[in-house]
């Protein structure tokens, strides 16, 4: 399986060779992958359904306890499969909503890719690999958001997108870090039969609050839900699939998977329970203020997400099973209902529903699957949204905490999503036939195919919902429930859930009549809508971008001795700090020089002095060649032949490095003045002093075990080599020789960018030095 | 500013560059028992072009290269990525080396020394990148000049 996903980030990778050779076709071969682990996926369901979980193991970085380890229980299982099903359902449905563009290999790339982090996100037990999948996903969904890169709207929204999931992210790493910590594990199974440990942690309330906000941001929860519309610049394949189905739901998976560990304490139930209530509101009621389709399902998105949490935070049995039902439900007409918005603004050219009328005649097909995914989003019988809705009011009778209130605004969230159902099945299809900025026409059969198979299963899971029993125990067990008696059924009996359905039914199709004099009358609350949570993420930015300014002035004016000051001065406070607080070192020199050494060093001595009052560039550099040659002279005299020859050459390749650059530079002045210099001096003082006491205590010290000694010993058998240094830096240390070689690449493109771009503007400041690195 | 050189710096160059490639080179494999090594290697070998050049110019620097310096970077990133995967395949973990035995030579291959050309490569491929770069815009002023 593991090979499977990393397969499909080089299928991703090949995607415009892909294209190359299959052209128009190419979505459809590609959504054989997805359909292919969907097939794997089905052939697990015995084992899944017994109640077992699939622990496939693969190391990763075993040292640091990181490992590629996938967990698949129902949880996991059913979002895998409804990943890799409606993925395969996307794929072919881009090949005709994006015919001939321009940029399809790209897209399909990232598509792809973004498919294969969602898979390994839910499927991952590990928390840094779940974290690693994470931002993968966010930063796909960048990249997907602003796919019509030109249009200014879609990168303003892709960078909110972005920054709310990513600042989320940062958040949830240290949530994660935490939890690890107080949990004493990393893999999710481990931590899940810690709950108890974990919940009287006294880690638990921090990490928490940035678990959450790591999982609110994702999933769009109030006050972050306003990324999630604005994310409809992107194509309405990725509305379809990463802003309805997948990506937002990572948020709810997490909280999901993370239930049996964290959840079921009053924080827990207070926090999800109430954000998740305000979310739903919140999404149904700025559903209804808009006219454009694909608006109007972004925010019923943000409900259904809001419902997700509530019922997460509720956490009764019933609640749970509820959960699941109303996630499957969701992504099933949710993803229909969104393919059936593409192929509107396809057909019509226009998403304002408004602006439609009357296309059932010449779009019948459509319109029946758009009724049919809608009737599950009203949450009506005979379809599966209806027995997700009934088990969430029911739940919502359960709740332990402000019950009233949540109910309240359940009931409000309800009755207004069957609003936002009405008006996007009913709007576009019937009455008055209205001129379209396109000849309107029936869908290519693959891009009907996947709606019209989604709001299928919606229809045949609501007629016979006992097929999903097994399922639905699988999952809940993994949520925390094991062993749930799931008997679902679409009558209910007369209960109270059932009238208020009733009721919201009522309440809704009023709200369908009046719609355009309510969205009037909305209309006037827009001074009051500006200063939502939206304003405070612009004044974020702002700020973000006034701080950046500042310190960009302040740190980064562009004078390299004010870089050299300000970068010792931090290693002098933070190294200083470590040396003198924490091991105090003695000053006890053990002088054993001979003089050819003492000479060696007099030199050193002598050319650093004079690289500093030399009054001639040329003359200061030959100083400072003096200096560098002396250290290759001293490590002749260590025995270090690999750092001499090194720095031999670094001196040499400085040189013509100078040579390039002398001319170009300014006349020779003294741009300092005398305060400034002394202040340079003390700088300088204290940096060498400190390096002084460093090497003092390094030598001095006994705390630490010789590392070197290994090295010595190991470098022949194992690393099959003599010269202990190239071993080092090889195999031994190779990871930080990656990071070395990696850091020495982006130097020199800095280094090209700067003097290729930039030639006349930064003529007088270009930094001269060379790339050195620190060897051994 | 760096106009072809002398009649005795082009012969020297000429006559060096191989000799001075040959060294890098012996460096390099020499690297994992003595002296030596990719950063080493690579400097000489930058060295050695630089040196070119400076005695015949940008452009004939180019026409012997064939390739441009920021490739022969990614090229080394490259090898240097991608001698972390074998040990991997081998499921041991990542980044872990792996020995081969060349039969006829008896030459030690392994993923270090693959790893060493990777260093080799993005150390030559930097200097030269830099160097070029600040031939190429003392170029262009002069034509602008």
């Amino acid at each position: 399986m593991q090979l499977a996903l990393l397969g499909g980030f080089v299928v991703a990778a090949l995607a415009p060779l892909l294209h190359r050779w299959f052209g128009a076709r190419t979505p459809l071969v590609m959504a054989l992958l997805p359909a292919a682990i969907a097939a794997w996926l089905l052939a697990q369901w015995p084992t899944i359904a017994a109640g077992e979980v699939l622990l496939l193991e693969w190391a990763w970085v075993p040292g640091l306890d990181i490992t590629l380890t996938f967990l698949i229980d129902g949880l996991a299982w059913l979002f895998a499969l409804l990943i890799t099903v409606i993925g395969a359902l996307v794929f072919a449905y881009t090949g005709d909503y994006l015919r001939g563009h321009r940029d399809l290999p790209r897209f399909l790339m990232i598509l792809a890719a973004f498919m294969m982090s969602m898979l390994g996100l839910v499927l991952a037990d590990n928390l840094v690999t779940l974290f690693v999948f994470w931002e993968l996903t966010s930063i796909t969904s960048y990249l997907l958001i602003g796919f019509q890169h030109t249009d200014p709207d879609a990168r303003k929204a892709a960078l909110q997108g972005l920054f709310v999931t990513v600042g989320g992210g940062l958040a949830l790493l240290a949530g994660f870090v935490m939890l690890g910590l107080a949990g004493d594990s990393w893999s999710l199974h481990e931590l899940n039969a810690r709950g108890d440990i974990l919940r009287d942690h006294a880690l638990y309330t921090p990490l928490l609050i940035c678990v959450l906000l790591g999982a609110f941001t994702k999933s769009a929860q109030f006050p972050f839900h306003f990324w999630l519309p604005n994310a409809m610049a992107a194509p309405t394949p990725v509305s379809a699939y990463l802003h309805s189905a997948t990506m937002v739901k990572a948020g709810v998976y997490l909280l999901a998977r993370l239930h049996p560990a964290l959840g079921g304490t009053e924080a827990w139930v207070v926090t999800l329970s109430l954000v998740g209530a305000l979310t739903m509101a919140t999404g149904a009621f700025l559903a209804i203020r808009h006219t454009n389709v694909k608006l109007l399902l972004a925010y019923s998105t943000v409900m259904a997400l809001g419902t997700l949490t509530l019922l997460l935070g509720i956490g009764s049995e019933t609640a749970l099973i509820a959960y699941v039902v109303f996630l499957l439900a969701h992504s099933l007409y949710k993803g229909a209902l969104f393919m059936v918005a593409g192929i509107l603004d396809h057909a019509t050219g226009t998403k304002d529903v408004t602006a439609m009328g009357g296309l059932r005649h010449t779009m019948p097909r459509t319109a029946l699957v758009a009724a049919v995914a809608a009737l599950s989003l009203a949450g009506l019988p005979p379809l599966l949204g209806f027995v997700g809705k009934e088990l969430m009011l029911e739940s919502v009778l359960e709740a332990e905490a402000w019950r009233g209130g949540i109910l309240l605004l359940a009931f409000v969230a309800a009755f207004l999503t069957l609003a936002v159902a009405a008006i996007v099945a009913l709007r576009p299809f019937f009455g008055v036939r209205h001129e379209t900025p396109r000849a309107p026409h029936e869908a290519p059969g693959a891009m009907l195919a996947g709606p019209a198979l989604l709001a299928t299963l919606s229809l045949l899971f609501g007629l016979v919902p006992g097929v999903l029993d097994g399922l639905v125990t699988a999952t809940v067990a993994g949520l925390g429930a094991p062993g749930a008696e799931v008997h679902l059924a679409l009558w209910h009996g007369l209960n109270l859930p059932l009238v208020l359905s009733l009721a919201s039914l009522a309440l809704g199709l009023l709200v369908f009549r009046h719609w355009d004099r309510l969205r009037a009358g909305l209309g006037r609350l827009e001074p009051l809508m500006a200063r939502g949570p939206e304003a405070g993420y612009e004044a974020l930015m702002a700020g973000m971008v006034a701080l950046a300014e500042w310190q960009t002035r302040f740190l980064q004016n562009g004078y390299m001795r004010n870089y050299l000051v300000m970068t010792l001065l931090v290693l002098l406070g933070l190294v200083g700090h470590a040396l003198l607080v924490r091991h105090s070192p003695s000053l006890d020199f053990h002088v054993d020089v001979h003089l050819h050494e003492a000479m060696v060093v007099g030199l050193m001595v002598a050319g650093a002095i004079a690289a500093c009052v030399m009054r001639s560039r040329l003359a200061a550099v030959a100083a400072v060649g003096i200096m560098g040659f002396s250290i290759a002279l001293t490590f002749v005299l260590f025995s270090a032949p690999d750092l001499a020859i090194t720095q031999l050459l670094v001196e040499t390749l400085t040189v013509i490095l100078l040579v390039l650059v002398l001319f170009r530079l300014p006349r020779f002045a003294t741009l300092s003045t005398p305060v400034e210099r002394l202040r340079d001096l003390v700088v300088a003082g204290l940096a060498g002093g400190m390096i002084t006491l460093l090497m003092l205590a390094v030598l001095g010290g006994e705390r630490l075990p010789r590392i070197s000694d290994y090295m010595v010993a190991n470098s022949q058998p194992l690393g099959h080599g003599h010269n202990i240094v190239n071993v080092i830096l090889v195999d031994i240390r190779a990871l930080d020789t990656l990071g070395e070689i990696y850091v020495l690449a982006l130097a020199a493109i800095g280094v090209y960018a700067m003097l290729r771009f930039h030639a006349g503007e930064y003529d007088a400041q270009r930094p001269s030095a060379p790339s050195r690195r620190d060897d051994g | 500013m760096v106009r072809s050189g002398t009649l005795i710096l082009n012969v020297a160059a000429r006559l060096l560059l191989p000799l001075q490639l040959l060294f890098s080179l012996f460096l390099l494999l020499r690297g994992h028992d003595e002296p030596g090594g990719g950063f080493i290697a690579g400097l000489v070998a930058s060295g050695a072009f630089a040196l070119y050049l400076f005695a015949y110019g940008r452009r004939a620097l180019d026409a012997m290269l064939k390739v441009s310096p920021r490739d022969l970077v990614g090229m080394g990133m490259l090898l240097g990525v991608g001698a972390t995967l074998p040990g991997w395949w081998q499921g041991e973990p990542f980044f872990t080396a792996q020995w081969w035995t060349v039969p006829i030579i008896d030459f030690k291959a392994s993923t270090p020394l693959i790893f060493d050309v990777g260093v080799y490569l993005v150390v030559l491929g930097s200097v030269l990148t830099a160097i070029t770069a600040l031939v190429q815009t003392d170029h262009e002023d002069d034509a602008a000049g």
